[in-house]
């Protein structure tokens, strides 16, 4: 029962995790191109959702303008700036976009304040539904819905449409892709502006869930890079099952590891080391897969 | 060669950020009294910084710019949160800025990074946001002050509220720090009951459905959470959609606060929370107060931006004591002291123990919403002049 709830939980939080990790592993897998940014494209979603979540009185609303705003934001962001880095090397990359994380944090307290902004749970999904007499948020269980939907939509278009053909071709090898008279510039555009998108959506469904306030979109990026070398850079199906892995194992180990810890050593020693020690787990098991399969549980083929 | 042609350079670069200097905080002229400002006023506890900016700001306007008849000159440093940056701040203020007091320091972690610093120094020195067990006790100065609060202050009140309740069996969580440690200490020294469980949470995390899980599944009577800032807002978000909030009673401290309560609004209804001060406090410096700023900023003030203002009254009448004479920094600290007293403080009864500490009431103020508005309603008021733990081990006197 306690353990079915927790699965739940990590089921959610791997969801979200996962909505962030696809974005990520295929611009990182595909055009190479380490984006720290990509937390910021989430912040930034969760800011547009709420303020026109909260202008219009839809979440629904917000939900979409979330989705093409950061869209959006990827094209513009993809031209003006990443589409020179390409050729850059990996340094280049990460101290560009680490200035885009300031930029866009700048951005979102200049736009909307240092105050954390309201967003409150759609009213059709607020509330809690009874399992075996455990309450449990109905707002979580649709985002796991949300993400879930995501993942089969993610699915389908990498192995049931061209684009998605491409994809796989542009993972395996880009420049023959590129030789073979596909435009890979455009290609990358619109790979970026869908991580963006998808991004921005998890920004929009943390909202709810979370303080939406500059500055939330670094945490949760450390936990996405864990998932993406888990999982296998530049596979999406990797991300979907790491982000799960990561998701359960992270809660399992915040809410059962302070318990066993109590078990063998002192109180006070186990009240201090549990959380400190659970939230080390995810980086435990990201070595432990780094040692034994360093490319990653489920690569890319090549 | 090469080697003057760097220094050549090094020297037009410093050139250049003095340039800078002088450009970004242009010398008012002949101000009398030079006041630094210290406090988190960027990264992610900006909004609390510029609440001091606020409530201090707020109360200069209504002085005319003056503290005890004197022009005033603020300088701001902004510590970043950041210890190494604290004390950097504190430094600059003091040994280049020759600042007549610091106001702000920021939290218990730059305050601790630069209480030698500060006793050393001599400047009087007035925490608006905090008051780590060390400055209260054996680490005491005669001229660091806290307007603010010990830090297990709070954690005291809810104890003996929850103890006086008659709660058997309570819930702690508070994030795994130094302040989360003390707050919870603080409420067990007066709460005498049942702990059903204490859980320390990773700092700054976002996402607590695994935790409050198991608090669901707990026999506890009550819960007693100490999330401040941004992790209030998730916690108590996901405490709220779990169901929690409404059928336990949920007791707190600076987890749901004013600058976070416009973030939670229906979310915090109902939880109980200790604090000095809250906008609810209906005597006349508050009723003015919390108008003035109100009208002022569009937004309804914090605890800090109220001990910030009532820091700048309290160095009016400080100033005044002196007929504007600050040059003596013993007289200066010892006029604080006793100004503590005599000023009128938006939180009612105030005055400095012989550690520099506050001895004020601490009041319990239920989240309720009226109307449209969500707001704080003072449902008791469990310690009345209390005066902090340590001061027994402070040698002042």
């Amino acid at each position: 029962m306690l353990l079915f709830a927790q699965l739940l939980n990590g089921l959610q939080y791997g969801v979200l995790l996962f909505l962030l990790a696809a974005g990520l592993t295929l611009v990182f897998g595909i055009m190479s191109f380490v984006n720290l940014a990509h937390g910021s494209l989430y912040m930034m979603g969760a800011y547009i959702a709420a303020s026109v979540a909260n202008a219009t009185g839809s979440f629904l609303l917000g939900l979409l303008a979330a989705l093409l705003g950061c869209l959006a934001i990827g094209v513009l962001l993809e031209r003006v700036a990443v589409a020179r880095l390409y050729d850059k090397n990996h340094l280049n990359h990460v101290l560009a976009t680490f200035g885009m994380i300031m930029f866009f944090n700048e951005l979102a307290s200049m736009l909307w304040g240092k105050q954390p902004l309201f967003v409150s749970v759609p009213p059709m999904l607020d509330g809690v539904i009874n399992l075996f007499g455990l309450p449990y948020p109905l707002y979580r269980f649709a985002v796991i819905v949300v993400g879930l939907a995501v993942a089969v939509g993610c699915y389908w278009m990498i192995h049931r449409t061209r684009l998605g053909m491409l994809i796989r071709a542009g993972a395996n090898n880009a420049a023959m892709v590129g030789a073979l008279g596909i435009n890979i510039r455009f290609l990358n555009a619109l790979l970026f502006a869908v991580g963006a998108a998808l991004a921005g959506l998890a920004g929009a469904v943390a909202g709810p869930i979370l303080s939406v306030q500059a500055g939330m979109g670094e945490p949760v990026l450390i936990a996405t890079f864990v998932v993406i070398v888990i999982g296998g850079i530049g596979s999406v199906k990797g991300a979907f099952y790491s982000a799960l892995i990561v998701g359960v194992v992270d809660t399992m180990g915040r809410a059962f590891l302070p318990m066993l810890l109590r078990e063998m050593v002192s109180r006070q020693l186990a009240d201090a080391a549990g959380p400190a020690l659970a939230s080390l787990l995810i980086y435990l098991l990201m070595a432990a897969v780094l040692a034994l399969r360093p490319q990653g549980l489920f690569v890319a083929r090549r | 060669m090469k080697r003057s042609a760097v220094v050549k350079s090094m020297v037009s670069a410093l050139g250049a950020l003095a340039g800078l200097a002088v450009l970004a905080f242009p010398q008012q002229a002949m101000a009398d009294i030079k006041i630094g400002l210290s406090g988190p006023f960027s990264g992610p506890m900006a909004a609390d910084g510029q609440e001091y900016i606020d409530g201090f700001g707020l109360a200069l306007e209504q002085l005319g710019n003056q503290l005890g008849g004197q022009k005033v000159q603020v300088l701001q440093g902004d510590d970043q949160m950041k210890p190494d940056v604290g004390s950097q701040v504190m430094r600059k203020l003091i040994e280049l800025d020759k600042v007549d007091a610091i106001v702000g320091l920021g939290y218990s972690n730059i305050i601790m990074a630069n209480l030698r610093r500060l006793k050393e120094s001599g400047v009087v020195s007035i925490a608006v946001a905090g008051g780590p067990s060390p400055m209260a006790g054996a680490e005491c100065g005669a001229n660091v002050f806290s307007i603010a609060y010990p830090n297990d202050g709070s954690g005291e009140a809810i104890g003996k509220l929850v103890q006086d309740k008659g709660y058997k069996n309570v819930y702690l969580m508070a994030p795994n720090y130094q302040a989360g440690k003390d707050m919870l200490a603080g409420f067990k020294r007066w709460y005498k009951g049942g702990v059903a469980a204490e859980v320390y949470t990773q700092i700054n995390q976002t996402d607590y459905s695994a935790e409050i899980t198991q608090l669901q599944l707990s026999k506890m009577d009550a819960v007693f959470m100490f999330y401040p800032g941004s992790m209030g807002v998730n916690f108590t978000k996901q405490l709220k959609q779990a169901g929690v909030i409404g059928k336990v009673p949920v007791y707190s401290t600076f987890t749901v606060d004013g600058t976070n309560l416009p973030a939670l609004r229906e979310a915090a209804v109902g939880v109980i929370s200790g604090n000095t001060w809250n906008p609810a406090l209906e005597n006349p410096e508050n009723q003015k107060f919390v108008k003035a700023f109100e009208s002022r900023y569009k937004r309804v003030p914090s605890t800090y931006a109220a001990n910030a203002y009532d820091a700048a009254f309290l160095l009016d009448t400080a100033v005044r004591k002196l007929k504007g004479d600050t040059s003596n920094k013993v007289a200066f600290a010892a006029a604080v002291k006793a100004a503590g007293a005599e000023f009128k403080s938006v939180r009612g009864p105030f005055r400095f123990n012989t550690n520099n500490m506050p001895i004020q009431n601490y009041y319990a103020f239920e989240i309720v919403k009226e109307g449209d508005q969500i707001k704080g309603k003072l449902v008791a008021t469990p310690l009345v002049d209390h005066k902090d733990a340590y001061v027994a081990a402070c040698p002042l006197k």
